[in-house]
């Protein structure tokens, strides 16, 4: 029999509080197979490794339990100490009495008594442990990266630059994402696409990267390391090579459609190119607008093109592309508002999102960049900011802060302030977040400086009167009701995950939270990867975020990828599914369950086999097997038996 | 060695006793306070708008005079004074078209201001220049057993840049006493106002304020307060009266100038007539000390 | 009743005058709320230190300038030494003082004060509150 060490953990006070360790080290000392046990205020600390490796010698140890906390946060730690010792680190099991036990447990005695319980399972498990070795998997050195916003390109550029090759693919036509939008970025006021558009040509000069704008993911199968990608591209009926840019084609095009770029505030043509500076620089035709996808076909256009590259015969492409790992980076939509109706969104040609917004302030929007109002083009003299619209309110819209809106709406209001001198904006809030990085100064120097109102408090409503929209608000500082009759009024709407982010996440397997948003596999040490091997997480598609935020993100997962490509190979956890050939009738319904298409059928056999290399070690196909055949290295049948055992006979 | 002295108008009436024991122990430690002549009123309180040069005049005045005597400095004992005539200099003296305006305010004088006189309190010279440690060397009677409070209210210490030490911690008139072989206490209320001026308009006011600093003084284990102005000695000591009608369960205690304590421990003795000038009896505590 | 904002009420002619006679600027303030914590007299108040500052800051000057506060405030200057954006607030109270002294508008007048105070009160006390409160 294994000759086994027990050591249980105090954790301070966090196991010691509740579980009377003193006691169960007495319990468990004669318990069958325990040949030395021991407690200790942190087994994790140095001295608790050593007194670990140290016992492993005097008393010649041959497993170990380390009853302490959750596997997820010391298990290779111990497992390392037991390398050392040479033996094997599949020798070790760790019995979880903290999460599992004395932070969910207040009464002593019972606490006690289930960590006991939890103990002795583990230790009759660690008895019928196998050693085993890692098993080793070839690496396909290149990254798929999903979104070309700043987080996509960042991130592709990063790992670009360090030598491996990208993938990146944009469902729009061009990449950008909403940074290529605004107009100045706060707190520093640059020119934000003055800022962008380097990336975005570095992107598409960069040999290492390949570019799939206007496409989607299809599917996506394999394992960590080797993944198989189909990506599909939607045709642009205009042959990028032979599109000169000329906008001939814009011209006589029949359609009018809101531009997508502009928020609306404009039109753009069935045939056109998203914004001057897209990238890919190429016109394209949008499907569901244009005539000429039509029976009674309208081939204005085609007729107008001089070099001929307009196609209506493109067909969407599919590709199938190998890659070891993916970042995900598919960005934010700003909460839709047609359900503000408070605030009069929709109705009112003057009531305006933050996107919008942007759009007027910034030099290439539909207004030049000169501060005019869309109804009827008048110079906005009284502008009602609403912070918060339809964040932080858990009851109506979106529970949580979007982290942005404080920042940009100030960053309006300054902007505002430069281009109308004579004009007021006021800023409706509740708080100002101002977190970052220069950004508190950057609040104050607004405020004392550019005489920005602050009015403490949420607006009850906004309806037209004349040519005026009156806000209705509230100074929560003077107690004061206040009334503004506005010329203009701009919506911080909060920030949601991009449309459709749900079907690429079912397609990718990956979690979301009750928000939508990407899950990280730890909030706090573990911020820019997904709970899933090889998927990374970059930008606001992980929660809300400013430019720097999501920059730093991208880089990081950029670096996490880097990680990973630097190795040959990559190795896999060795517990993994087996099959006992003489019981497998080889009906085949484990090869329909394994969700990682591990298992196969060997037909001249008529047994079902494992590709231990795609095996996740999920069980999901020990559990169905009707015969049995199928066990998991050391989570056998006869381990779970015994382990069930303990507390039947408890 | 003698000091260039401004008085006050109080101290010529309701704080003769600070005045008085200031010159006794002044005299003890080797100085002479002598006083400046021809001074007026300083204008008491400092006028803080921005345009306001007519209410600047009085403390200008002042300064102008004893530039005409030739003092290159002035030392004051009321904290009133200090202050008023501490900002009103520099507010003068920061450009020269206020000062040159304040000139031609007072055309009818012989001279044109230009600045040049300083104004220190008492209480710096004596920790500066004379120093503490000299003064402990000169005590015959130790306060001790005295469990005493400093008082400094606002004026020594706001506005900041004329505090005659750390704002929000100071320690000179605790130090002084300590000197004196007394035990300071440091209370919590020891930098709140008293209520200044309003003792006329709201005098509701200032009996609350006398109440809560005084109730603090107590609860902080002090027999007795020391100050160094004469409107926060009005409102601490002689509204006591008004305080007892007002909270029955009020209970007295003795405020003093920390010149009258100095005049005690170096050996100057306890006048009767200051006692006069007193609401709380001071004499109770210091026979009990075994000090007169 | 609503307060009806308008750019024309935000830094209004008397705002500017408030904030020309005290040198100071209302929008620097962030009501913090220091200045009213500190402030010795504010039981006695009818608005905060702080809310003279808010209701500068939204043009609210009738409400300030007829407020109980302005008079109540004893120039101590707890709330400028303490205001972390260097809002030296006694000199609003003085310039608010001093808008309404000047229109003949005081609290104090000499002949109301209580004979028997009259003999006791210092020259200093006298003298003090003529200047802060008499217009
Ligand atoms: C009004 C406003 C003003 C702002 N001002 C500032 C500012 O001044 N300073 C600042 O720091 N931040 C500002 N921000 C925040 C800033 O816009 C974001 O932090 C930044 O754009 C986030 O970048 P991203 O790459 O995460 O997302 P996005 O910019 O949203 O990019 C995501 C990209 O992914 C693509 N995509 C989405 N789904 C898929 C899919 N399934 N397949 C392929 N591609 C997909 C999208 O088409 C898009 O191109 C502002 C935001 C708003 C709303
Ligand atoms: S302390 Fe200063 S910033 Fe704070 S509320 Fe008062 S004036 Fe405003
Ligand atoms: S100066 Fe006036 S407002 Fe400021 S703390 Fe003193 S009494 Fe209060």
């Amino acid at each position: 029999m294994k000759r086994i060490g027990v050591f249980i953990c105090h954790c301070g006070i966090n196991i010691k509080g509740t579980v009377d360790v003193e006691k169960i080290t007495e319990e468990i000392a004669d318990y069958p197979g325990v040949a030395y046990i021991e407690n200790y205020i942190f087994m994790c600390s140095e001295p608790g490794q050593k007194l670990i490796r140290d016992v492993i010698i005097e008393h010649k140890l041959d497993g170990v339990v380390v009853a302490a906390c959750s596997p997820t946060l010391h298990e290779t730690t111990f497992q390392d100490a037991l390398e050392e010792m040479n033996i094997n680190r599949h020798q070790l099991e760790v019995a979880n009495i903290r999460e599992q036990c004395s932070w969910v447990h207040t009464d002593i005695e019972e606490s006690t008594r289930k960590a006991n319980l939890i103990i002795k399972t583990a230790i009759e498990k660690l008895k019928l442990n196998e050693s085993l070795t890692p098993i080793f998997a070839p690496l396909t050195k290149r990254t798929l990266v999903i979104g070309g916003g700043i987080a996509g390109i960042q991130a592709a550029l990063d790992i670009a630059d360090g030598g491996y090759e990208v993938l990146l693919v944009e469902r729009n036509p061009s990449i950008g994402g909403h940074m290529i939008q605004l107009s100045e970025t706060f707190p520093t006021l640059d020119c934000s696409q003055c800022i962008m558009t380097p990336k975005m040509v570095a992107i598409n000069k960069h040999k290492n990267i390949k570019l799939y704008a206007n496409s989607e993911i299809e599917s996506i199968e394999g394992f960590f390391g080797n993944f198989k990608v189909r990506i599909k591209r939607k045709p642009l009926y205009v042959d990028p090579d032979k599109c000169t840019l000329c906008d001939d084609c814009t011209a006589v095009c029949p359609v009018v459609v809101p531009s997508e770029y502009d928020e609306g505030l404009t039109w753009r043509k069935a045939i056109y190119i998203p914004f001057p500076q897209s990238i890919p620089a190429t016109f394209t035709i949008d499907t569901e607008n244009c005539l000429g996808f039509n029976p009674i076909a309208c081939t204005k256009c085609q007729d107008a093109c001089e070099p001929d590259a307009i196609n209506y015969d493109m067909k969407p492409e599919t590709f199938e592309e190998e890659i070891g790992a993916v970042i995900v980076a598919t960005g934010f939509d700003l909460n839709p508002v047609e359900n503000m109706a408070e605030y009069g969104y929709g109705k009112y040609p003057d009531v305006l999102n933050g996107l919008q917004f942007e759009r007027i302030l910034s030099a290439t929007g539909p207004t030049g960049g000169e501060m005019f109002r869309p109804s009827d083009g008048k110079v906005p003299k009284e502008v009602v900011f609403i912070q918060c619209s339809g964040s932080r309110d858990p009851e109506r819209h979106l529970p949580y802060c979007s982290r942005i809106c404080c920042m940009y709406t100030l960053k309006h209001a300054k902007l505002y302030k430069h281009k109308v001198h004579d004009g007021q904006p006021y800023i409706f809030y509740i708080d100002i977040r101002s977190g970052g990085k220069r950004y508190e100064e950057f609040v104050q120097q607004a405020v004392s400086e550019d005489g920005i109102v602050y009015i403490r408090g949420k607006v009850s409503r906004v309806y037209r009167e004349g040519e005026k929209m009156i806000v209705h608000g509230m100074d929560t500082l003077t107690g004061k009701k206040i009334e503004i009759e506005a010329d203009m009024v701009v919506l911080a709407m909060g920030i949601i995950p991009s449309a459709d982010t749900d079907k690429l996440v079912n397609i990718l397997r990956l979690n979301t939270d009750e928000n939508g948003f990407l899950v990280e596999a730890h909030p706090k040490l573990r911020p820019v990867e997904s709970i899933q091997s090889g998927f990374y997480l970059a930008g606001t598609a992980q929660g809300p975020k400013d430019i720097p935020d999501a920059v730093s993100q991208a880089s990081g997962a950029a670096a996490k990828v880097l990680a990973l490509m630097s190795n040959d190979e990559i190795s896999h956890s060795p517990i993994v599914a087996i099959v006992n050939e003489d019981l497998c009738s080889g009906c085949g319904i484990c090869v329909d369950t394994c969700p990682y298409g591990a298992r196969e059928l060997d037909i001249i056999e008529k047994i079902a086999t494992v590709n231990d290399v795609l095996c996740e070690g999920c069980g999901a196909c020990i559990s169905v097997c009707p015969a049995s055949a199928a066990q998991q290295k050391n989570l056998t049948d006869e381990q779970i038996f015994n382990m069930i055992r303990i507390y039947t006979n408890a | 060695m003698k000091l260039p002295y401004y008085p006050g108008c109080t101290l010529k009436a309701n704080a003769a006793n600070f005045e008085e024991a200031a010159m006794r122990v002044m005299k003890d430690l080797g100085y002479e306070l002598q006083e400046m002549k021809d001074w007026v009123c300083c204008g008491t309180v400092f006028s803080m708008t921005n345009d306001d040069l007519m209410l600047q005049l009085a403390s200008i005045r002042n300064l102008l005079r004893a530039e005409e005597q030739n003092l290159n400095e002035l030392v004051v004992l009321c904290s009133m004074c200090y202050n008023t005539l501490q900002r009103a200099k520099k507010f003068i003296t920061e450009d020269e078209e206020s000062l040159d305006k304040v000139n031609d305010l007072m055309y009818k004088e012989n001279i044109r201001y230009k600045g040049s006189v300083d104004v220190t309190h008492l209480l710096t010279v004596l920790k500066d220049r004379i120093t503490f440690d000299r003064i402990k060397e000169k005590v015959e009677k130790p306060l001790s057993l005295l469990k005493i409070g400093g008082y400094y209210g606002c004026l020594l210490l706001r506005p900041k840049e004329f505090a005659i030490d750390d704002f929000e911690d100071p320690t000179i008139i605790e130090d002084l006493l300590s000197s004196l072989g007394a035990e300071s206490i440091v209370f919590p209320y020891r930098l709140e106002c008293c209520g200044a001026y309003q003792t006329i308009t709201k005098k509701d006011v200032t009996i609350k304020r006398t109440y809560e600093i005084i109730n603090s003084a107590r609860k902080s284990g002090c027999e007795a307060i020391v100050t160094s102005c004469p409107l926060c000695a009005f409102n601490l000591d002689q509204r006591q009266k008004e305080t007892a009608e007002e909270f029955i369960e009020f209970e007295q205690m003795p405020v003093f100038y920390f010149t009258e304590l100095m005049s005690v421990a170096l050996g100057g003795g306890w006048d009767k007539s200051w006692s006069k000038l007193h609401y709380a009896d001071p004499e109770p505590i210091l026979k009990e000390k075994g000090l007169i | 009743m609503s307060y009806k904002m308008t750019r024309d009420i935000i830094k209004n002619s008397l705002v500017q005058k408030i904030e020309e006679l005290s040198g100071q600027n209302v929008f620097d303030c962030y009501q913090c709320g220091n200045c009213s914590s500190g402030c010795p007299v504010v039981d006695y108040m009818d608005i905060m230190p702080n809310q003279v500052l808010r209701l500068a800051q939204l043009g609210a000057t009738e409400d300030i300038l007829n407020s109980e506060t302005i008079w109540i405030c004893s120039a101590c200057l707890q709330c400028s030494t303490r205001c972390p954006k260097g809002v030296e607030v006694a000199k609003v109270m003085e310039a608010l003082r001093s808008i309404n002294l000047r229109k003949r508008i005081g609290t104090l007048d000499p002949k109301k004060i209580e004979i028997e105070d009259l003999q006791n009160l210092p020259p200093i006390a006298l003298v003090g509150a003529f200047r802060k409160l008499t217009g």
